[in-house]
């Protein structure tokens, strides 16, 4: 199916995230959707895909100009899109997902999942629980549901943030079956050079909500970067390792949720070190980061801050001896949203029992002027833009901490924002603080690192030569697989 | 087994039928991800209006109806108050339970303890003389047989219809329903509203059965809270819940038997406190995880099996409110 | 698209005429004249001094329930159990006015603080079983409201019970000297009374405004997983914010207790406990109207009162206006933000569910 957007606007209060875009993309083909995050790309293919409508243009199908209000009706005109965050129900068994959204009786639909899958070379268990599923898995079950459906043209966004390098092995050769032997068009989202030049025949390059370019393949990072970023690739700067004190460790620590166990390991943590915890989501290094920081309580093992053994202390006390914990989701914890700028300064400024409101404001000018925060003292905290909260964030951290313990710490932000964020944290480091943080960003991972370790099912490894490790390696990594 | 036994047996399950009923009711409520806190009001209400209706028409199924329809007039209510006016559901839940008990109390003050028209006693023809079973299970008002079909019915439309798949996952996750074309707020509403139905006819299971007529305080006063209590003990499955209701009306009258035995000399008010203390200890034992860890004991093959019976969990969106994008 | 006077003014004005109109339909339906009605409402509650001492007393623990509530409603919780807060502040009080012999100046006080200690004793239950065990505060609220009745109902008619045996209607009537003294004959109101309420509305508005205290309850109601990493002791703030309110609650049912009835009886609290549910729902989390809608509240409580004696028409009639009232204000809030589609001005309501009985679930998950 060819597909035409002509003239595509979509504003967001003051962001004008979609200008004035027109693209065509032809069947039989893979093409990358580049740009950084916030510039646009999620938005433009979840117009196309129905999840929103523009506020201007028109999306023509083979030459038709085609109306279509929601995804469904998207769906029916032949464009399925597979989301970041799978738009799975975790609660519902593989095949029930399957036949959910579809006029398949249970008898076809387990057939016609299990001729996909293994056309596609994937695995799942038809009787698994959604929930239990990885990314990777997730994903594989909605590209097969979504072709089940009848799609003619496949949309995935950032399809490889939080997979290992087989699961993207595996995804990109189905999707050039896709394309090349049945012919439909895949639309690939990305930030990743590597991605789109791997896999792609065609590149649209989008730039703060414009369209800046398109190049055909062969695809070369010099010709990207330059439409990308106007020509300068910042490359961050590796620090050198840290080797001060260790200031906390985890002692042969054993971890235990809900879901999962993780087996005893030790981490020694010394001030100055930027420490990557990488690895697949619900691996075990989210439960590691939590349990320096006191929010995860350790089944065996000990928990040492500053040579003080603080194994089953709750969080406040870790935030007193100077570990300061920070998660993914801002707005779901970190921030309170109904509060304003002003009252989250003042819970955290001192610890007096009456407040003095006068000099809770002129503390709160002061954070918002020297964190570049665009926002009132007054402001309510959900009135912020992203890169806003992360900077108030920031600010609300204390000036020398002794342990950051970060989830994340640029989800969801622009390039610009990104490394502000990662300015602010190493200036921090050169004052002894030591970081420690996850992402599924690999690129992230390697690039601030100065130790790398890995999750994988509950174990927790150290990568022998953190300095020299490819982001290729570091996926296969978390996929298992270990040199 | 003997007769008193059967009796007693016999006796609990027309006692727990009211709860099953609204039980069942509430659990397809808040499987679409609403909660209907009104439960303890709109009970009593719905089984003064479907008394006062009886009376007045002289017929039963009239007063049925009239309880069905209070129900579910004030589980639309909160629908609306929900989804399209959004107010937190918890608040206005609250303040319904109050409002209907004082309503019913109000409206009703001129038919306290007047007599009036009952379900006939109809024992099923052929299975009531099934030995034991029969006589337990089928030897009773037509009301226990309609939650037995009730329970079957919600357990198949949940789990084993294409319905049930969207009903639950506009529970579950309301961004993929819509996404697969369900209409989130319109599926709300109807199984909103059908709930609360169910939770009236319990409501006239009280007044034209177990408890006849209308009196003030009302008799099933306090049910409703037991009721919600049951539907999270139950783990949001329609056959847990029949269980939960069973066992507390068990235990119901296990006290009640133990109140009239001359040995033990404990004073008839206490006993009164009985069903919160059952009603604490189950949600605790939910919360607790205990029914989860019993699953893992088991072999594996029967885990999967009993892994949907005996989960907990609540559905993930129940009580948060669907924007679209 | 701001809403200009008028139209706000409609919007205040128009959920309290529709209350009326459902009332005065409803009263009709049961075969009585609403204006009958709303006049006796009105002599009842302002005839003459007694009759407006009688508002003040249901205005004066029920202003102590609400502003017990405005603190557990800016913590998060939904404390259901203030009515047995009250009732078993009422037990505490009736056993100190039964088997206390202090010297005058302090028996009262004493009743008093009993009462309160009572209270906090039956919320902070209530706040152990959510943070501890994981169940839900409306749960166990509702359940210790039932048990706090059954314990009164057992003392009455067992250990308590007036030695003329009876039928478990009330204890005997306490000694002149444990009861709480009216200021005078034509306006029987306790001035400890009065002064206590005086102190709980001042005193819980400036905990809420200008302490850290005050802060963190806020930071727990709307989000306790975010509170928590910013080193609110999150657990800490809900327990305190119900023992606040226990206490509230207490003093509340000794004022019923040592003054209303000078006994202990069976539903003493009167739905009054719920009745400040209401009235903090309506007021939202203000603290400084919460005195004002708690007097019209006690305006309706009082002056139905006399409806069963005048008009054979059942008291509840005040629980359904006032019920109404905020169900219709509720309702119009909604539609005003649906109308006006502004971003949603602050909700009233804790933001918790009845469902989010999981506590204690790691933030991981």
């Amino acid at each position: 199916m060819d597909i035409e957007l002509r003239h595509i606007h979509k504003r967001f209060g003051a962001v004008h995230a979609n200008n004035d875009i027109s693209a065509v993309f032809h069947s039989g083909q893979i093409v990358g959707i580049l740009g950084e995050n916030g510039a646009g790309k999620s938005t433009l293919m979840k117009i196309l895909a129905g999840f929103q409508p523009p506020d201007s243009g028109v999306i023509l199908l083979d030459g038709a100009p085609a109306a279509y209000g929601s995804p469904e009706a998207a769906l029916s005109a032949g464009i399925g899109m597979l989301q970041q965050d799978p738009l799975d129900i975790g609660a519902f068994t593989v095949i029930e997902n399957f036949i959910y959204g579809s006029h398949l009786t249970r008898r076809e639909a387990y057939r016609a999942l299990s001729a996909q899958t293994e056309r596609l070379g994937f695995d799942i268990d038809p009787d698994a629980l959604v929930s239990t599923l990885s990314i990777g898995q997730r994903q594989q079950l909605e590209i097969v549901r979504l072709l089940a459906l009848g799609v003619k043209t496949l949309i995935l966004d950032e399809p490889t943030t939080g997979i290992s390098t087989e699961q993207k092995t595996l995804l990109f050769d189905a999707l050039r079956l896709l394309a090349k032997r049945d012919g439909m068009s895949v639309l690939l989202v990305s930030h990743k050079l590597e991605d789109v030049i791997a896999l792609c025949d065609r590149a649209v390059v989008l730039r703060s909500g414009c369209l800046v370019g398109e190049l055909d393949a062969p695809l070369t990072t010099a010709d990207l970067v330059q439409l990308m970023f106007g020509g300068e690739l910042i490359q961050q700067k590796r620090k050198h390792p840290g080797t001060g004190d260790v200031v906390a460790a985890l002692e042969g620590v054993t971890l235990r949720s809900r879901r999962m166990t993780v087996e005893p390991f030790t981490l020694r943590i010394r001030a100055s070190e930027v420490i990557g915890l990488a690895g697949l989501d619900n691996s075990g290094q989210e439960l590691a980061l939590r349990a320096c920081a006191g929010l995860v309580k350790p089944a065996a093992g000990r928990v040492m801050v500053l040579g003080e053994d603080m194994t089953g202390k709750p969080y406040r006390a870790f935030m007193q001896k100077g570990v300061w914990f920070s998660a993914a989701g801002r707005l779901e914890e970190g921030l309170i949203a109904g509060l304003t700028l002003t009252e989250h300064v003042a819970l955290v400024a001192d610890s007096r029992p009456l407040l003095d409101w006068n000099a809770a404001r002129a503390l709160t000018e002061a954070k918002l002027a020297q964190y570049q925060v665009r926002g009132q003292p007054e402001s309510l905290v959900e009135t912020l833009s992203g890169g806003n909260q992360q900077r108030l964030l920031m600010g609300l951290l204390p000036e020398k901490p002794v342990l950051l313990a970060l989830e994340q710490p640029t989800r969801g932000l622009d390039v610009d924002s990104s490394q502000w964020i990662w300015t602010q944290l190493l200036d921090r480091c050169d004052v002894g603080t030591a970081i420690l943080f996850t992402s599924p960003d690999l690129d992230e991972l390697v690039a601030h690192s100065d130790r790398l370790l890995v999750a994988f099912a509950g174990r927790i490894t150290e990568v022998p030569d953190a300095a020299s490790v490819t982001i290729d390696q570091l996926g296969r990594m978390i996929g298992g697989a270990f040199q | 087994m003997s007769n008193e036994l059967i009796a007693i047996f016999n006796s609990i399950v027309a006692n727990a039928t009211p709860l099953v009923i609204a039980g069942i009711g509430e659990t397809i409520t808040e499987r679409a991800g609403v909660v209907n806190l009104s439960l303890d009001g709109s009970i009593v209400l719905a089984a003064m209006v479907g008394f006062v209706a009886a009376l007045a028409s002289g017929s039963v199924i009239v007063g049925v109806i009239a309880a069905m329809l209070v129900g579910a007039l004030v589980a639309l209510i909160i629908a609306a108050a929900d989804i399209d006016l959004k107010q937190d559901q918890v608040a206005i839940g609250f303040v319904l339970t109050l409002l209907c008990a004082d309503l019913a109390q109000f409206l009703g003050q001129g038919y306290t303890r007047t007599p009036g028209p009952q379900f006939p006693f109809t024992p099923l023809p052929l299975l009531s003389d099934v030995p034991i079973f029969g006589a337990i299970l089928f030897n009773h008002q037509p009301q226990v047989y309609v939650s037995f079909a009730l329970t079957f019915a919600a357990w198949y439309l949940l789990f084993h219809t294409r319905q049930g798949l969207a009903l639950r996952a506009v529970g579950e996750r309301p961004e993929a329903a819509f996404a697969r074309g369900t209409n989130v707020s319109r599926l709300r509403y109807l199984y909103v509203v059908l709930g609360g139905a169910l939770v009236g006819l319990a409501g006239a299971a009280y007044s034209l059965a177990l408890k006849p007529g209308w009196s003030t305080p009302p008799a099933m006063r306090g049910d409703g809270w037991i009721a919600l209590a049951i539907v999270i003990f139950g783990g949001w499955h329609p056959f847990r819940v029949v269980f939960g209701a069973y066992l507390f009306a068990g235990l119901r009258a296990l006290a009640s038997a133990i109140q009239r035995s001359p040995d033990i000399q404990i004073p008839l008010v206490l006993l009164n406190g009985l069903p919160w203390i059952l009603m604490i200890l189950t949600l605790v034992l939910v919360s607790s995880g205990a029914l989860e860890r019993l699953t893992r004991a088991l072999p594996r093959p029967m885990q999967r099996w009993t892994r949907g019976l005996l989960r907990s969990d609540p559905p993930a969106a129940l009580g948060t409110r669907f924007e679209k994008s | 698209m701001k809403m200009n006077w008028m139209t706000r003014l409609a919007f205040a004005l128009l959920p309290i005429i529709a209350s009326l109109a459902i009332t005065a339909l409803l009263i009709t339906l049961v075969g009585s004249d609403p204006r009958a009605v709303f006049e006796r409402v009105f002599e009842g509650a302002f005839r003459n001094s007694t009759a407006f001492a009688g508002v003040v007393n249901f205005w004066i623990p029920l202003v102590l329930c609400s502003m017990g509530l405005v603190v557990t409603f800016t913590a998060g919780l939904w404390n259901i159990g203030v009515e047995g807060q009250m009732m078993v502040g009422a037990i505490f009080a009736s056993w100190g006015a039964q088997f206390l012999a202090l010297p005058a100046p302090l028996q009262v006080g004493a009743e008093i603080a009993l009462a309160m200690a009572g209270g906090a004793v039956w919320a902070s239950l209530a706040g152990l079983l959510k943070v501890r065990l994981g169940v839900h505060e409306i749960f166990g609220g509702v359940a210790l409201n039932a048990l706090a009745n059954v314990w009164a109902i057992y003392l009455i008619s067992g250990p308590w019970q007036p030695p003329e045996g009876g039928s478990a209607q009330a204890t005997r009537p306490f000694p002149p000297d444990a009861v709480l003294p009216s200021i005078s004959n034509a306006f029987p109101v306790s001035l400890l009374g009065l002064i206590i309420a005086f102190l709980a509305v001042v005193g819980v508005a400036l905990a809420l405004r200008g302490t850290r205290w005050g802060l963190q309850l806020k930071a727990t109601g709307k989000n306790p997983r975010s509170a928590l990493l910013l080193g609110v002791p999150t657990t800490q703030s809900a327990l305190t914010a119900l023992i606040v309110c226990g206490v509230l609650a207490g003093a509340a049912g000794s004022y019923r207790a040592l003054f209303t009835y000078t006994s202990l009886r069976p539903l003493l609290t009167g739905g009054i406990g719920f009745l400040g549910l209401l009235v903090v729902l309506l007021v939202g989390v203000r603290a400084i109207w919460t005195p004002l809608v708690a007097f019209a509240f006690a305006v309706v409580l009082g002056g139905s009162t006399r409806l069963r004696v005048a008009l054979q028409l059942d008291q509840s009639l005040a629980g359904v206006l006032q019920s109404t009232v905020v169900l219709m204000v509720l309702l119009a809030n909604g539609l005003r933000r649906r109308l006006s589609a502004r971003r949603s001005v602050e909700a009233p309501q804790p933001t918790q569910t009845a469902v989010d009985f999981k506590q204690e679930q790691t933030a991981h998950e």
